[in-house]
Parts: structure tokens; C-alpha cells; sequence
């Protein structure tokens, strides 16, 4: 700070400063200010949830006997969402970033953001009306092949909305969120680190291992969550495609919820308590989201030194 | 493989050593066709189906090419071969539903991009009249203009909220506030954010409107902030991300210079960054423009046209597909509504494509000139 | 530079902007403005009318906004198809003018209405009925016939193949498949599903043994889809399948014909309508409120008693006359026959009778300036 005061004593440069620095801190006052709102408002509306007695809770027996199937099922389907796409998403981002011919990369990585624009009604829609129906062929061979496993347990939907579908659907919504911002990354990974495993006698692949991945992995682990923040999220698609229903290990057959569709299938009849609970609900997929987001966190702080602004 | 680098002979060996342990050029093509056939082969054993035949193909290829070209090359030469196939692979994979996704809305929407369904608003639209246009197989009657402007409006003022805020924030959490408790406050708060459901933002920015102006207070307005706290987040961070890969020489060669930080951060750092930047942005208003519940709480439903995001209702491509869809103008013949709903599927569609093509532009004409 | 470059952006937007205002069309249809001209009521209204509440009205409320509209030309109705719940929310916290609910507002709503609505509180209007079909997916079988409990035991998965003997045995001479039973429910929380539900558990007591309820049973695992179209959909598309969905929407599929009485009921408008004559109104309410009793077991031949009787929910008492009267002419215009009409061709409801829809207009006149 000294040094610069040196060099231009006065003048415009440090109100400048402090102008810039003062108006990056109140966006993020204010960001924290808003958000915190919002956790207060959903906690307050909340509380009956808790409170109430757990007769009068749905399902009868309070609020945690309520939560706790659509809570496995909301991450069942996210699971199956990130498991998904992400190697996928990976994938895509390398093909585009290094493998793709350079005239080629542009327009790809074009129409996979675009992609992400789709709103989720449409993906909901697709996924009833056409993917439901192509996957269920491949569900019975699961149910006749693997069904000893209770994932693949039968009788098989005849409609074909099931949760891996549901889950499905949710990895081609994320699947550019991931691919975009992955995408970006690998651009960024310095020239000459690249240049210097190649001119090592690395293979394409080689290079990538060493020089790409570990510079993208902060970057790859918040692009995934990222995508997950989406999947947890996610409601019109799930509510289309999912025939909801109580919480089943098999994913093939009709069954399971997610909080977020139940949230968006139950909200406009609420009121009163169910209301509460439906915001509880919300609440409860919060944490769910910061546990994972946590998790994440601590994963990038251990590969500090790959960021470039430390 | 070292000893034979020391034998006495080199000219001939290293001849050999350079067209030895490569596979011919005709090799890779035709382990695709063979496993185009083995894989046909495989699939009409149970029952002939495109799907199981392009699987069992997919899957023999890559392993008989990664096989041959480890047996003649060598470990490194396959596992880079076998990693070639699997990201082509999986952008191929990528590509079905995609395309799948991409086809349906084209299919389904361009018969109804007419200029009746763009310049029109469904203000005065009846299930009679769809009854009547189906009767008499006259082309289907009101439009998504209402919807558009809407659209637009709602989501260009969530931007103008958003990026300034989420870039302003994503700038302290890199450059000011490293390590201190308030940046730490942001980023804990930002990453519960993400995975809001989006109703809930409605339902608070419905709220919040709410207590200033009274009770189920709707216009635009409301909305735009319901699309902002869904927004924020995801704006800061995928900026963050992409201010923190700027490489710290950058930064300290322009302090060396004796440059100060707000403008090494504005003429440095961000023209750096901002094409991820832009991208993340451009990600963030794709992932609210087709917002659908939040929109309800807080803008209403329209069937007229409104320029006024400050007062009455508005309505937006999401939510006009979402009713024309689920609750269609005619319940009895649905057919127009779906025509209406595929069409300002695609609308929306291509108005997302030329936004992501502004960002692209915006990028460019900002980002210096790079290798690549 | 990036000065001028923003500038020349704001420029081009706004030149865009502009462009768009001026060639877009607020009128579809291509009518000439007002050409009903016979207002319902006579005299001008002026302001805007907000409603809040059930999408199952949703259709119907295009075609009564752009009939009132049209007579009206300096009124405006907008309407949000929320859901009731969040309708009558709204309605109590003065967040609308009126409401549209597939439900009556309870003892407890009508107290808390007093805030909101003065010392009268607020009242309920059947606005808009429309009869639930039982709806299959079965080629070449059609007009099945059913009783509740048949119907029951089908939902509750008990019967469970086509050519069941209980299904048979009402229906001889039908060539009925071995196929199985596909049940097809709402997933949503949904005034349709608390009327089937309440159906099932007054005609079929002794085999339905759950409450009535807006959310399916949970205990029934089966198919099920999002919103009539959503069930609709998921049941032409699925042989075998059979669900529970507003008439109007049921398309190409087959109708059960329901056992009352004696005989079987075909679904008709006619049919839904003799149903309504036949409820009582709920006990215990003021003058104005219209709450129905439906009987759903009903021995009256020809009536049909699965139905969803939808109401508007206004306010005894307005704070100004303009209100007042702009809440009065468009209230009259919904249950007059009029009104009643253009939804019946625009969303295939069935009309309220010449008796309810007297009583309607008596009290939507009542409503007055609060003192």
C-alpha cells in the first residue's frame, strides 16, 4: 500500500481506492444481509413445523418421520444426477477444451450452454413424454438381470417415471451447468505448464493428468456443486417426471419424492400448518445443501495452492 | 527398452524404433467395423435392438482399440488412447439427450412461430376460440408477445441487480477479504444459497414486498428481486472461480508497476477473467429465465401486454408455458395451448441463444488477446 | 471507451425496446372492440378486480375475463391460478378482491375473514361446477359400468385385472381383457382428488377406509402424474391405466357410467347439475354463503355425484363504491347466464341451475360500502 502511495501521492487514485473497496464490501454486506434474511424468514415461517403436535403433522407421527423419506429420496436423486453427469460433464468440457478441432470447440461449447437456458418444464416435459417411455425396456432388463439387487427390484413401472429417471432427467439439467464452468477452467490452465509435460514426452492424456486436472480441481468440485445445488434443488422437472410415493429401494419402479417437489406439488393447497411444514421442508433442504457445500469447501482448502490469487 | 538404446548398431535401430510401435493407419477403422459387426452380432443374440447394438458396440471398440493399440505401442500410448475414446465418448453420450431435448421443442415449436403467436398477447383468448380455430382447422389464434416483454423486462432488471452486486461481492471475497470472518460469513451464506428451492425465493421476495406496500403486492419488480436472490449466488460463484485461476503474477507485476489495486483489479484482473465471467453470468440469468414458481408469487399471471414492471401483473415465457401446458386455454382441446406452450418453448430458447451470443461479444471485445 | 461502448448498448436496447412496443397487438382474436355490448349489469364499471386462487378455474376464468372485459371496456379482471389454499390466503389477508376455491372457507376462515371483510364477513358462491370423470384407457370397451365400491376397490388396488369378476359381473356382454389395472392418481394436492376421495369414503364407506384428503393416500403406491393434463396424458399413454379427471379434459378416453340408485349415470353436464340440486346447504352459515353439502350418495336417478363444486369468495363489505360495484357487476356476470355459458362452452363446465344462480345474484347484490 505504502509503495503505491509513493508512486502517486494523493490525488484520485487512493479515493479510488477506497471508493472500490468500500463498494465491494457493502455488495457483499448486502448479499449477506439479503441471505440472511432469507433463512430468517423460511426459519420463522417454519417453527409451527416443529412445534406442532406430531399427530397433526402429515403422516401423523411429527415432523421428523415426515421429512426423513422425502430427505433420502432428495439425495437419492441428486446422487444418481451427479453420478451421471459429471463424468460426462468432465468429459464433455475435455473434448471441448483439448480434443475438439480448435473451429470446432467454439460452436460446441456454444450450443452446451444453451442448453442450460432450457427451463426445467420443458426438461420435465421431455422426460415424461419421451424418455419415460424409451427407458422402460431398459428397466425391465435391469428387473430381469440385476433384480436380486433391491435397486432393480420389480415390478417395473409401465410408464417409465421412476427416480432413475427423474434422476436421469436431472443430469441432463445439470450436465451444462458442469460442463460450462469446467469448460472454463481447462481454458485457463497456464500454457506453459502444458507445453512443458508435452515437450517432456507426455501423451495428450499425460499432460492432462498432470498439468489440467489438478489446476481445474478447485474449479471442477464448485462447478459440480454448482450442478448439485441445481439437482437439490430442482422441482418442475422432478414433479413431471417422478410418480411420487412413499420411500421404495428400487429405483425402477414408481415411488420415492423429492423435497423440492413436494414443496411445488403440495404448495398451492397449503395453508396453516401444512404450510409450515412444506417451508420446514425447505429449510431442512437448505442444510442438506450447506452439509454437502461444507464438505466441498474442505475439500478445495486443501489444495489451496493451486489458487492463484492466495 | 534402455538396452537396446545401447547397442552398438543406432542408425538402423532408431529407424525402426520411430515407424515400429505404431498401428497403421487402417487399424483403429477397423476395429470399429469389427466391433460394428461383433456388436450386431451380440445384440440380435437377445432380441435386435439400436439401443443394446450401439452399446455392445460402443463398448467393444474401446476396448479392442485400447488393446491393439497397447499391444503394439506400449501401456502409455493405450491409456492415452483408451482416455481419447472415453472423453469422445462421453461427449457423444452427451449429445443424445441433448439433441433429443433440442429436436422435441423444434419438432413440437415451429409450427407455431407465426407472427400471430410473436406480435399478439392472449388478452381475450378463450377456450371458445380454440374450440372454434380446431372446428375449423384455422391456424391457432393468440400469442406470447405479453410473455416476452415480461421476460425480458423481469430478467433484465434481475441482471441489472444481480451482476453488479455478485461481481462486487466475488471481487472482495479474492482480492479484499482473504481469510477474514465477514468474506467467510459471504461464502457460508452464498453456498446455502445455491441450493434454494426457487419457490422459496418468491415466497420472500412476496414477503418482503409485502410488509413495505401491503398485502400480495405483484408486479415486475417483485419478481426481478425473487430472481436475484437466486441469481446472486450463482454469479458470485462461478466469478469467484474465475477471479481466483487469474494468475497472481499478473496482479504483482501491475503493483510492481505502481499500479493501484482498484485499477489493477479492473483493467487486470477482470478483462482476464471475464469471458468465464461473462459465461458464468450469462449461466446465471439462463438458470432464471426459466423460473417458473417464483414468477407466479410475485408477478402474477397476464393475458395483456404491461411495459411497466412497477405496477400490475406481468407474465413471462416460463410461466405462460407452464399454464398453457398444465392448465390449457380449451381443456377440451388441449391442441392449440400445446402449439402455444412448444412455441415460446423454442422462443425462449432462441432468445437464451442470443443473450449467450451478446456475452460472447462482450467478452471478446474485453478480454485481451490470448493463446487460444 | 467501455463509456461510449455501454452507451451505444443502452442505445441499441432501447431503439429495440421501442420497436417492440410498437408492433405488438393486445387483440388476438381480431374482434372489433365491445362487440357483446349487453352488459350484464348495465351501468359502467371502472378499476381493476384482482382474484387469487384454484387453477382448476383457470379456463373458465379466461373466458368470464373476456366476456366482463368486453362489456366492461373500462374494467380489468386479473386473475392468478395459485392454488386455493393460496387463494383464500391472499383473499384473508387482503391481498385480493376475491378468491376462487375448490373449498368453502371453514368456520375458522370466515372468523378471521371478519378482519378483512367487516363485521359480515365473507361468503362463498358456487361459480363453477364441473362433473370428475372416471376415466380408462381400455380399447374397444366402452361406457363401463361401476358402483363405488367397485370403483373403490379398484383405487385401492384390491381389484387389480380387468376381467375381475366384480367388474364383469356389471358389465355382461363387455369383452373385458386380462389386463392389469394401471391406477393413475394426482400427485399434487388437488381439490379434484379431495372430491373423488370424499366420494369414495361417503357411496363406498365400507371399502374406502381413509379420510378425505386432498393428497392421494400415501399408503397406495401407484402411477400418478402432475395436474389433470398431467394424469391425462400418463393414462392415454398407458393401456390398462384408469384415473379420476375433470371431464372436460378426459379427451379420447373411455367414462365410467357411475351406479347410483338403481342405474348407472352417464357423465353429462345434465347430469352434474341434478347432483348439485340435490346438496344441502352447509348449516350454520349467514344468509349470503352459499356453501353446498354435497350428497354423494345419492339415490336420485340421473344425478352424478362425483363432482367438483368450485367457489368464488367475495367480501360482505368493500371500503368504496367504485369497488363496490365493479366486485357486484362482475360477481352478477359470473353466475348470470352469461357467464355461465361462455364457460360452459370455453372449458366444458356445467352451468348452475336457474334456482342457485337467483339465489347468487341475490347475494352478490347484497354486498355493500363498508360503514
Amino acid at each position: 500500500m505504502t509503495t503505491n502511495a509513493l508512486t502517486k501521492p494523493g490525488g484520485s487514485g487512493r479515493t479510488g481506492d477506497k471508493v472500490f473497496s468500500t463498494a465491494s464490501m457493502a455488495a457483499g454486506i448486502l448479499i449477506l444481509v439479503t441471505l440472511f434474511a432469507v433463512a430468517l424468514f423460511l426459519f420463522l415461517q417454519a417453527i409451527p413445523a416443529f412445534t406442532a403436535d406430531p399427530a397433526e403433522v402429515s403422516g401423523g407421527k411429527g415432523f421428523l418421520s415426515y421429512i426423513w423419506p422425502i430427505v433420502i429420496g432428495t439425495v437419492i436423486a441428486a446422487a444418481i444426477a451427479i453420478v451421471l453427469a459429471t463424468p460426462v460433464g468432465l468429459g464433455v468440457a475435455l473434448f471441448i477444451s483439448h480434443y475438439a478441432p480448435r473451429r470446432l470447440a467454439a460452436p460446441l461449447g456454444y450450443v452446451i450452454d444453451l442448453l442450460a437456458a432450457i427451463p426445467s418444464v420443458i426438461y420435465g416435459i421431455w422426460g415424461y413424454l419421451v424418455l419415460a417411455p424409451v427407458l422402460v425396456p431398459g428397466y425391465e432388463w435391469l428387473n430381469a438381470n440385476l433384480g436380486f439387487i433391491p435397486l432393480f427390484g420389480g415390478p417395473v413401472s409401465q410408464t417409465g417415471k421412476t427416480m432413475l429417471t427423474a434422476g436421469i432427467v436431472l443430469a441432463v439439467m445439470v450436465l451444462p451447468i458442469i460442463t460450462s464452468l469446467s469448460r472454463e477452467i481447462f481454458l485457463q490452465t497456464p500454457g506453459l505448464h502444458e507445453e512443458a509435460a508435452l515437450a517432456l514426452g507426455a501423451t495428450r492424456w499425460e499432460m492432462i493428468r498432470m498439468s489440467v486436472l489438478p489446476f481445474a480441481r478447485a474449479g471442477i468440485i464448485s462447478a459440480v456443486m454448482l450442478g448439485l445445488g441445481r439437482a437439490l434443488g430442482e422441482t418442475m422437472a422432478v414433479a413431471l417426471v417422478l410418480s411420487t410415493g412413499n420411500l421404495i429401494p428400487s429405483l425402477i419402479k414408481s415411488g420415492n419424492q423429492t423435497i423440492a417437489a413436494e414443496i411445488a406439488l403440495n404448495f398451492p393447497e397449503a395453508f396453516g400448518l401444512r404450510m409450515s411444514e412444506l417451508i420446514a421442508a425447505g429449510l431442512v433442504l437448505f442444510i442438506i445443501t450447506l452439509a454437502v457445500n461444507m464438505v466441498a469447501r474442505w475439500i478445495i482448502s486443501r489444495h489451496q495452492e493451486f489458487s492463484g490469487a492466495n | 527398452m534402455s538396452t537396446t538404446t545401447l547397442t552398438p548398431t543406432p542408425t538402423p535401430t532408431r529407424r525402426n524404433r520411430l515407424s515400429k510401435g505404431r498401428l497403421p493407419r487402417w487399424a483403429i477403422p477397423a476395429v470399429g467395423l469389427a466391433a460394428l459387426i461383433l456388436g450386431a452380432a451380440g445384440s440380435t443374440l437377445g432380441g435386435f435392438s439400436v439401443a443394446s447394438f450401439l452399446i455392445y458396440a460402443a463398448l467393444l471398440f474401446v476396448v479392442g482399440a485400447t488393446l491393439a493399440t497397447t499391444a503394439v505401442e506400449g501401456r502409455r500410448q493405450g491409456t492415452n488412447s483408451f482416455f481419447k475414446y472415453l472423453v469422445v465418448g462421453a461427449f457423444l453420450l452427451a449429445l443424445i439427450p441433448l439433441v433429443s431435448v433440442l429436436y422435441t421443442v423444434l419438432e413440437r415449436g415451429l409450427p407455431g412461430m407465426t407472427s400471430d403467436f410473436l406480435f399478439h398477447s392472449m388478452n381475450g383468448m378463450t377456450g371458445a376460440v380454440d374450440n372454434e380455430t380446431v372446428a375449423a382447422g384455422t391456424p391457432v389464434l393468440g400469442g406470447a408477445y405479453h410473455a416476452v416483454v415480461g421476460t425480458l423486462l423481469i430478467t433484465l432488471c434481475s441482471t441489472v441487480i444481480s451482476v453488479p452486486v455478485g461481481m462486487l461481492a466475488a471481487i472482495y471475497l479474492v482480492e479484499y477479504g482473504q481469510g477474514k470472518m465477514l468474506s467467510r460469513g459471504i461464502t457460508f451464506f452464498v453456498d446455502v444459497m445455491t441450493g434454494i428451492p426457487s419457490i422459496v425465493a418468491g415466497l420472500f421476495a412476496a414477503a418482503l414486498f409485502g410488509l413495505m406496500f401491503g398485502p400480495s403486492t405483484r408486479m415486475g419488480i417483485v419478481a426481478a428481486v425473487a430472481l436475484s436472490v437466486l441469481m446472486i449466488p450463482t454469479v458470485v460463484r462461478s466469478t469467484e472461480e474465475m477471479l481466483k485461476i487469474v494468475p497472481n503474477e499478473l496482479r504483482e507485476a501491475s503493483y510492481a508497476l505502481g499500479v493501484r489495486k482498484w485499477r489493477t483489479i479492473t483493467k487486470v484482473v477482470i478483462p482476464t477473467a471475464i469471458s468465464g465471467i461473462a459465461s458464468g453470468v450469462t449461466l446465471a440469468i439462463a438458470r432464471v429465465i426459466g423460473e417458473t414458481a417464483p414468477i407466479l408469487v410475485t408477478a402474477g399471471l397476464a393475458n395483456s401486454i404491461n411495459f411497466n414492471v412497477f405496477s400490475n401483473w406481468m407474465a413471462t415465457l416460463p410461466t405462460f408455458i407452464y399454464y398453457q401446458i398444465l392448465n390449457p386455454t380449451s381443456p377440451t382441446n388441449i391442441d392449440p395451448s400445446a402449439q402455444r406452450a412448444w412455441a415460446a418453448a423454442l422462443l425462449l430458447i432462441i432468445m437464451v441463444m442470443v443473450l449467450n451470443l451478446g456475452a460472447r461479444l462482450i467478452a471478446r471485445i474485453f478480454s485481451p488477446k490470448t493463446g487460444r | 471507451m467501455k463509456v461510449i461502448r455501454i452507451g451505444q448498448a443502452a442505445a441499441v436496447l432501447s431503439v429495440a425496446a421501442l420497436a417492440l412496443t410498437a408492433c405488438g397487438s393486445d387483440n388476438p382474436t381480431g374482434d372489433a372492440a365491445g362487440t357483446g355490448g349487453s352488459s350484464a349489469s348495465g351501468q359502467d364499471v371502472t378499476g381493476t378486480l384482482t382474484g387469487i386462487g384454484a387453477s382448476s378455474q383457470k379456463a373458465a376464468m379466461d373466458a368470464w375475463k373476456s366476456g366482463f372485459e368486453t362489456s366492461n371496456s373500462s374494467a380489468k379482471v386479473q386473475y392468478s391460478p395459485d392454488g386455493s389454499g393460496a387463494g383464500r390466503k391472499a383473499f384473508l389477508a387482503g391481498g385480493a378482491q376475491f378468491a376462487g376455491s375448490d373449498a368453502y372457507l371453514s368456520d375458522d376462515e370466515i372468523e378471521s375473514s371478519k378482519k378483512v371483510c367487516g363485521p359480515d364477513g365473507a361468503f362463498d358462491i358456487p361459480a363453477y361446477i364441473s362433473p370428475i370423470a372416471v376415466a380408462y384407457n381400455l380399447e374397444g370397451v366402452d361406457g363401463l359400468k361401476l358402483d363405488a365400491d367397485t370403483i373403490a376397490k379398484i383405487f385401492k388396488l384390491e381389484i387389480t385385472k380387468w376381467n375381475d369378476p366384480a367388474i364383469a359381473k356389471q358389465n355382461e356382454g363387455v369383452d373385458l381383457p386380462d389386463t392389469n389395472i394401471t391406477v393413475v392418481h394426482r400427485n399434487d394436492e388437488s381439490g379434484t382428488t379431495e372430491n373423488f376421495t370424499q366420494y369414495l369414503s361417503v357411496a363406498a364407506k365400507d371399502v374406502w377406509t381413509y379420510e378425505e384428503s386432498g393428497d392421494w393416500p400415501s399408503d397406495l403406491q401407484s402411477e400418478n402424474a402432475k395436474g389433470t393434463s398431467g394424469v391425462v396424458s400418463t393414462t392415454s399413454s398407458t393401456p390398462g391405466a384408469i384415473t379420476y379427471a375433470d371431464a372436460s379434459a378426459v379427451g379420447e378416453l373411455g367414462t365410467v357410467s357411475v351406479k347410483v340408485g338403481d342405474g348407472y349415470t352417464e357423465l353429462s353436464a345434465e347430469a352434474a347439475a341434478k347432483a348439485v340440486e340435490t346438496a344441502e346447504p352447509v348449516s350454520g352459515r349467514s344468509d349470503q354463503d352459499m356453501a353446498l353439502e354435497l350428497k354423494r350418495d345419492t339415490t336420485e336417478s340421473g344425478a352424478y355425484p362425483i363432482i367438483l363444486v368450485s367457489y368464488h369468495i367475495y367480501c360482505s363489505t368493500y371500503k368504496d363504491q367504485q369497488t363496490v360495484d365493479l366486485v357486484k357487476a362482475w360477481g352478477n356476470y359470473v353466475v348470470g347466464k352469461e357467464g355461465q355459458q361462455v364457460a360452459a362452452d370455453s372449458a366444458g363446465s356445467a352451468p348452475l341451475s336457474d334456482s342457485l344462480s337467483e339465489q347468487a345474484k341475490k347475494a352478490i347484490d347484497s354486498i355493500k360500502v363498508a360503514s
